[in-house]
């Protein structure tokens, strides 16, 4: 049945159907958590410390305590001792526990020491003034190359832990993850290939920027239950997070999350949440907390900065043999995410590749007393890309052949299994349509490898391929619940997160396909833990895919259940018997029973609920795939390079929505545009972070949007809904290594570290001026 | 100390701190609409029109608006329906947090470049300098731009331009003699690339291509 529906023809699914919610994003309503927040919450800020590492000696609070209209002070002496991770995971998580609401040890410029709430913004500004705090500064770790072993130790705890063996972590020699897998003798291999590159790329602590900051806000509910509204990508991981941190039965914790102001990951954390909870326990009043842009961009869970050495060999004719890649990454003074992003760097990059006979991936990931990574979009593939799509077209100018056809010749092809990914085969993979089309749309034959214009800069493309997930495999759970209502309506439940990605929208664009009505007719209601059904919370590109199946088991489910009380009321054969927009069909077509009439029937008299949960767990992640070219302009005088196209091609399965889809994909290649060109991130020599707001870290302006073509080639994935796969990720992967490439096809200027600021590429040319250019031709 | 000025049509006062910004008054009055993104004037989130011009207020300081007239999205809600369907038929509203600071530029956007019907559609470069100073990190702007287009053509009655200038988000950004260098098809083609920005163009070729990859 599930199968059927599956399949059938579509009549939302597939078109550009508006957001649900636009009405409201579009006229300014207040529908976000801050917007929400009840005017007598108490102001929650905390007191940061200003040093990268330091033992707290002593917290004297007496005379911030009493300051007028402060309600309570918060030390590392007023909570629980036990540690736990604020990582958005399915538990056993594999970050480790290593943090507790407030510690003894401040370990990164930036890690809270107090929590202040007070009746005014004023009284908690001049309350944190007033703390003082005995701090032993002790030397930080801020080199993650020398962090493994180091003889400082980020966490010296005793109750350090780790559930899950598998990632090795050990606080003794600040190693929060190390792990090595492989195939094949790939030393044996390297050294019968004809060439091998050799090469370390770097990437940094990108911020995701959405617009809407951390915030959250908490109080006591008619029965004494901590009641959390927040803006979080995963409602249910943070009742987990803080009941734990706290020490609460969940049945205490409720979590609602309104509409989001962007996440990109960032919200795939509990930064903020526990802090306002800790405040409503302990004063039983109403808290709220609201992070300064400064705050997001310093404490909060940007981008694992990583760094990937990586051999990868060939023989003469092209064919990539080998490769063998080592990824440190560093976690920072936490270990959010840090076992998880890092394999995404080796498993999603080699699976491009599936015909290698021998590969490595290793990796370390590392404590340093830097604020503490987390989860951003791509998670860890992103980086990986950067560095073997780079690593990719460094050797096809070693053997002299066109990047764009080392790439036809070696990648992944139908029905083939990747290496380092779940050893299921991939039939749906539309890689080859989009390199050709990205091929075409850029007149690659063309323009590359580049043109001087008549001024002297100097236009050149470059191009990278990638894949994602659509969920995490054989771990991951959706749920969705369907209710015909007493008219004829319906409603879909679910716990998946709407970040302004539209994910309400398009689930109830399958649910309506599915249950044959008008999208309109179908109401979606965000997440409330209370009432809503389990979902992990949309990250690792699960929602369209994971969730998506969840709400066509329910809509199968629901429509058996209709069918069977129309065939009871009629007393009639449910064989033949169908549903439309408005009624219960016979096999002729005609009108048996209104829905309205079975609706109605439900709450009328019946022991039988018109209510059906569907919940869903993938045994595979079916890969989505893009490839992405860009033409760039470089000027040779200022080093300063410029993207003026960009085309984009992606098979993420069939388009549950075209406009959406195509949005996401614009978004997610400027933040890479971003990441790769402008957005820096800067420490100081005692471990502060100099780029730590807008005016510093750079995002992207629509001053520097290119021309953005984007095309779907829409590979049916037979596990996904209606065929879909995911695209929320996958678009962010191709940008810095295309860009990279078209860099050094213009000037022979290999980048291997982003961002790629003017200084790098005329650092790196040597020169000024033509000069540049020239040296490009020299190595052509 | 005590201000007074109109506020969306009304006379509005209140006591504040000397140092409040005019964005905790106006959101401490109940305009949502009203969102701070940066704290250090880069975002545009905040934007409002002071005395009929746009200005970001989490740097205005309150007492200077006395006297003045305020108007925040709150106030211009049939325009912001109007611009917003536009925005959600490209898919580009997404979180739309940044919503409420870019519809308010795009109304000053309208009536700096006195934009009616007849008038010539401003160029893709002209909309991206003008609203240069609001950020958004979900659609990438290109959703944006379409969504002004469309709006400036179909609803206010706009013209494009014979010489094709800024035809389309694609070509935008080009000299004219790079596009030329280019040489590509769609980058001199209006027809063409009004092709690419068609959503429902959008979704034909999703389909095609699906039966190629099906095929």
């Amino acid at each position: 049945m599930a199968e059927r529906i599956r399949r059938m023809p579509a009549r939302f699914v597939s078109s550009p159907v508006r957001k649900k919610d636009y009405r409201a994003l579009v006229t300014g309503q207040p529908v976000y958590t801050m917007d929400l927040a009840p005017d007598d919450c108490l102001i929650v800020k905390l007191l940061r410390s200003p040093h990268a590492f330091a033992r707290i000696r002593s917290v004297d609070t007496a005379r911030a305590a009493a300051v007028p209209g402060i309600a309570c002070v918060l030390t590392h002496r007023d909570v629980p001792e036990n540690r736990f991770t604020n990582a958005g995971q399915t538990y056993p998580e594999p970050s480790p526990y290593d943090r507790r609401i407030l510690d003894e040890w401040a370990r990164y410029v930036g890690d809270p020491v107090a929590i202040v709430a007070g009746e005014t913004e004023q009284a908690v500004d001049r309350a944190l003034g007033l703390i003082r705090v005995d701090y032993e500064v002790l030397e930080p770790v801020l080199d993650a190359g020398r962090a493994l072993d180091h003889p400082v130790l980020v966490h010296p705890e005793d109750n350090w832990s780790q559930l899950v063996p598998f990632f090795a972590g050990d606080n003794r020699r600040n190693l929060c993850a190390s792990v090595t897998a492989s195939e094949g003798d790939v030393e044996a291999v390297l050294a019968r290939c004809d060439h091998v590159v050799e090469a370390v790329y770097q990437t940094q602590a990108c911020q995701q920027v959405m617009m809407e900051p951390f915030c959250a806000y908490s109080y006591l509910d008619t029965f004494g239950r901590l009641t959390l509204v927040a803006s979080t990508q995963i409602p249910f991981h943070v009742r987990r997070i803080v009941a734990g941190a706290l020490g609460l039965p969940r049945s205490r914790v409720r979590v609602v999350k309104p509409r989001i102001g962007g996440g990109f990951g960032a919200k795939q954390t509990a930064v903020c949440e526990v802090y306002p909870a800790a405040v409503t326990l302990k004063t039983g009043r109403k808290a709220r907390i609201l992070f300064s842009r400064a705050e997001c961009m310093t404490a909060s869970s940007p981008r694992h900065p990583m760094r990937m050495t990586v051999r990868m060999g060939a023989t003469n004719d092209g064919v990539i043999r080998a490769i063998d890649l080592h990824t440190l990454s560093d976690t920072g003074a936490y270990g959010e995410h840090g076992p998880t992003t890092v394999g995404l760097s080796g498993h999603k990059t080699l699976s491009m590749y599936p015909r290698i006979e021998g590969w490595r991936f290793a990796f370390d990931v590392v404590y340093t007393n830097k604020m503490a990574s987390g989860a951003y979009r791509g998670y860890g593939a992103t980086q990986g890309f950067f560095a073997i799509e780079s690593a990719v077209d460094e050797l096809a100018h070693r053997l002299g052949m066109d990047p764009m056809a080392l790439r036809e010749q070696n990648m992944i092809r139908p029905g083939e299994a990747p290496k380092s990914y779940d050893g299921t085969p991939i039939d749906s993979c539309g890689i080859a349509d989009c390199l050709r089309h990205v091929k075409a749309a850029i007149h690659w034959d063309e323009l590359y490898p580049r043109r001087v214009l008549p001024d002297g800069r100097i236009r050149a493309v470059g191009c990278a391929i990638a894949m994602q997930g659509s969920g995490i495999a054989k771990l991951d759970t959706a749920s969705a619940r369907l209710t015909l209502n007493d008219d004829g309506s319906y409603t879909l439940m679910i716990g998946a997160t709407d970040m302004g990605t539209g994910c309400d929208t398009i689930l109830a664009q399958m649910a309506a396909d599915a249950l044959q009505t008008d999208v309109e007719n179908i109401a979606v209601h965000g997440v409330d833990t209370d009432v809503s059904p389990y979902d992990k919370g949309s990250y690792a590109s699960s929602t369209t895919y994971v969730t998506g199946n969840a709400v066509l088991i329910a809509a199968d489910e629901l429509e058996q259940k209709i069918l069977n009380m129309a065939a009871a009321h009629l007393k009639c054969d449910v064989a033949g018997l169908s549903l439309s927009e408005t009624a219960v069909l016979y096999a002729d077509g005609s009108e048996a029973v209104s829905l309205a009439f079975i609706g109605n029937l439900a709450v009328a008299g019946s022991s039988d609920a018109l209510t059906a949960e569907g919940r869903f767990t993938s045994p595979v992640s079916p890969p989505p795939f893009m490839a992405g070219a860009a033409e760039i302009e470089l000027d040779p005088l200022t080093g300063a390079v410029r993207v003026v196209n960009y085309a984009a091609a992606v098979d993420c399965g069939t388009v549950i929505n075209p406009n959406l889809a195509r949005v996401q994909t614009e978004g997610g290649l400027m933040q890479a545009i971003g990441m790769t060109l402008y957005e820096q991130v800067v420490y100081n020599g005692r471990g502060r972070l100099k780029t730590g707001d807008l005016m510093q870290y750079k995002i992207p302006s629509r001053q520097d949007c290119p021309s953005l073509q984007v095309a779907f080639f829409s590979a049916y994935e037979d596990t996904g809904p209606f065929g879909a796969k995911s695209v929320g990720e996958l678009v962010i992967d191709t940008p810095a290594p295309a860009i990279a490439n078209a860099i050094d096809h213009a000037c022979g200027a290999r980048l291997r570290t982003l961002p790629i600021l003017p200084e790098a590429v005329l650092r790196e040319t040597g020169v000024l001026g033509g000069a540049a250019a020239e040296k490009g031709e020299q190595n052509r | 100390m005590k201000i007074e000025f109109q506020l969306n049509g009304r006379p509005f006062s209140r006591d504040v701190r000397p140092d409040a910004m005019l964005m905790t008054v106006l959101r401490e009055a109940g305009c949502a609409s009203v969102k701070c993104g940066c704290e250090t004037t880069n975002c545009g989130l905040c934007t409002v029109f002071v005395d009929d011009r746009p200005m970001l207020s989490c740097a205005y300081p309150a007492p200077r608006a006395q006297g003045k007239t305020v108007v925040t999205l709150e106030g211009l809600q049939d325009i912001a329906a109007d611009f917003g369907a536009f925005l959600a038929d490209q898919g580009a509203d997404q979180c739309g947090f940044c919503n409420p600071g870019f519809v308010m530029n795009v109304i000053a956007m309208q009536r700096a470049f006195h934009l009616a019907a007849g008038s010539p559609l401003p160029s893709d470069d002209e909309i991206r300098g003008f609203l240069a100073g609001n950020l958004c990190r979900c659609t990438g702007y290109a959703g944006q731009t379409r969504a002004i287009r469309r709006y400036l053509t179909e609803r206010v009655g706009c013209v494009e331009t014979a010489d094709g200038a800024g035809a389309a988000d694609g070509a935008a950004g080009e000299t004219a003699d790079a596009v030329e260098a280019v040489g590509s098809a769609e980058a001199t083609d209006p027809a063409a690339l009004q092709e690419t920005t068609d959503a429902a163009g959008a979704a034909e070729a999703t389909d095609a291509a699906g039966e190629v990859a099906r095929g």
